[in-house]
């Protein structure tokens, strides 16, 4: 297996020039959605099918008349697929269609995949969008075409300001933890690092750094990033308990000398019979 | 309180249909073996119509499951791990998906051979292998009617994954279902009253622990703040619904006369005289219908 590699993605430093977006779509061969016009810079609106990229600007315009200190207008950042290393996609994928490649990273195998759907109900980020035409579920690759021929992702081939960094993971969380200290150094105190270490479903092979609560942007925080196998060992229980006494009262109701009183027989039959 | 930002998997009406059919496929052959091992004689002609109706129901739920994929062909991929290197049967027991998979085609193959025992032994009682069969067909008819309720759960989507209680509630709803079919069809048949009377109460019996179920669904959403979602818009309206036909057959075990004239005379006014069944059973499609549909609106 090579050294696993990643993207790190410096929110800090986005510009939001979708640079990324369109290389995406152009290595990827994606055609995209028809423009949307929102009430937003953002004309993609979600990661999804078509979407690999998705530059989401969170506008945040202040309330009072702008002074030093208070001038921020948008947070940006290039959203991704995280490629978790404990994926929510992978887990629930019955046929197996989602596997880890030797690059670490998460990659969906379109000739296995049948279009259960059930990954996009189960990714925390909704990274994951069902393609009608092809019939199957979709999600960036890492570029995994290009990892396999010692190439750069496209987004962070083509990232301007290099806000988008790729590289061997170990190396992207040392020049991560560098960025935050200089962010910190200079008063950005809710300057935080996403998914650098194993506190967010195990790591991200996509992690950030976020200039504010992960919940700001759209991501769960650590008590909300979960599994969706946590839900297995409740549902079975509360179904076998539930089975239990359906059982015993069924066995009740329906034994041969169980017959309700002539007072209720006549009541249903009245009911029924009618 | 839980944070969603997940999309939704637009499973829509095959597999409401598929959850609802699962339901009275699985409670149908559960009632039938019950029927079999604790009732009387007279109410094997019954039990043998839960037999008869199981094989076709599952046999639906499975063509209704393959439609629903973007891929319907590579339907045996649930079954079959496909990627280049592996290959062998795909089962990962921590996937409601794929196990239920393997229980459904399993199961099938007991509703299959059910049936035509049920074809074959119009009037005797079954023998000793043929209930041992039952029995272990019923185990899996119980996982079929309840599982549904545990892939919602294992997700991350707001309401589904908020809560412990779907596969419970599928499952006793699926009961309280399944014993108003049966009941119907007791209905034609002066000698199968007592058969129906007995299907009536056990309906009364599972739609008590139903309401149950539905208290507490209510309450773990309201704990996980996203109870609003369950109830926004229309889905409130459904479940009023939903709750007022449990409001039958609960009206009916605790011999209520007074409700329960009140609740049958009304739904006397729409005709047939299965008009009881079919306002129990459409009780459990409706909450089949806000439970899938609210969650993905949100």
């Amino acid at each position: 297996m090579a050294e696993p590699v990643g993207l790190f993605t410096d929110t800090s430093i986005c510009i939001g020039c979708k640079a990324c977006e369109v290389a995406c779509k152009e290595w990827n061969q994606l055609p995209g959605n028809e423009p949307q016009f929102r009430d937003s810079f953002d004309n993609t609106g979600q990661l999804d099918a078509q979407n690999w990229r998705h530059v989401k600007f969170i506008e945040r315009m202040p309330e009072e008349n702008m002074t030093v200190g208070n001038g921020q207008a948008w947070l940006m950042m290039s959203d991704i697929c995280k490629h978790c290393t404990h994926a929510s996609c992978l887990e629930v994928c019955p046929t197996h269609a989602i596997v880890r490649t030797e690059f670490d990273s998460v990659f969906i195998q379109q000739e296995a995949c049948n279009g259960c759907r059930a990954c996009i109900g189960a990714c925390p980020y909704g990274a994951i969008g069902f393609n009608e035409d092809t019939g199957t579920v979709h999600k960036c690759t890492m570029c995994y075409d290009r990892l396999q021929n010692n190439m750069t992702p496209a987004c962070a081939k083509v990232c301007p300001t290099q806000s988008i960094q790729f590289g061997k993971l170990a190396d992207l969380k040392d020049k991560a933890d560098a960025r935050l200290a200089t962010l910190q150094r200079q008063g950005n105190s809710k300057a935080q690092l996403y998914g650098r270490d194993d506190k967010i479903y195990g790591g991200l092979g996509a992690f950030f750094l976020l200039m504010d609560k992960p919940e700001v942007y759209g991501l769960p925080d650590k008590q909300n990033a979960v599994l969706p196998r946590r839900n297995n060992a409740g549902g079975y229980l509360g179904a076998l308990l539930t089975a239990a006494v359906a059982l015993f009262a069924g066995a009740i109701a329906l034994r041969r000398n169980g017959s309700p009183a002539p007072e209720e027989t006549q009541t249903v039959d009245r009911s029924t019979d009618g | 309180m839980a944070e969603h930002f997940v999309q939704a998997p637009q499973w829509h009406w095959y597999i409401l249909f598929y959850f609802f059919l699962a339901g009275l496929a699985g409670g149908s052959y559960t009632l039938a073996t019950m029927l079999r091992l604790f009732g009387a004689d007279r109410d094997q002609a019954i039990a043998r119509m839960g037999f008869l109706i199981a094989f076709p129901l599952a046999v639906i739920c499975g063509i209704l499951l393959t439609v629903d994929l973007g891929q319907p062909f590579r339907f045996w991929h649930m079954l079959v791990n496909t990627t280049p290197g592996e290959g062998g049967p795909s089962f990962k027991y921590w996937s409601p998906i794929s196990l239920g998979s393997w229980v459904l085609l399993l199961y099938s193959i007991f509703t299959f051979v059910s049936f035509l025992e049920a074809l074959r032994n119009r009037t005797s009682r079954a023998s000793a292998g043929v209930r041992v069969f039952n029995v272990i067909g019923s185990i899996l008819a119980l996982f079929i009617a309840s599982y549904t309720g545990v892939v919602l759960s294992v997700s991350n989507q707001p309401v589904w994954s908020d809560t412990w209680t779907l596969g419970a509630l599928f499952l006793a709803s699926a009961l309280s279902g399944s014993a108003a079919l049966l009941s119907w069809f007791a209905e034609s048949r002066s000698e199968t009253n007592g058969t129906k009377r007995r299907l009536l109460k056990a309906d009364g019996y599972f739609a008590l622990l139903e309401l149950a179920l539905i208290v507490m669904f209510f309450l773990t959403l309201a704990g996980a703040g996203t109870l609003s979602v369950a109830l926004a818009g229309p889905w409130s309206i459904i479940w009023i619904l939903v709750l007022g036909s449990l409001m039958l057959p609960i009206a009916a075990l605790f011999r209520n006369r007074k409700a329960y004239d009140r609740a049958t005379d009304a739904t006397m006014r729409l005709g047939p005289a299965g008009s009881f069944a079919l306002i129990v059973i459409a009780g459990i499609f409706l909450m089949r219908l806000a439970i899938i549909f609210s969650a993905q609106s949100s």
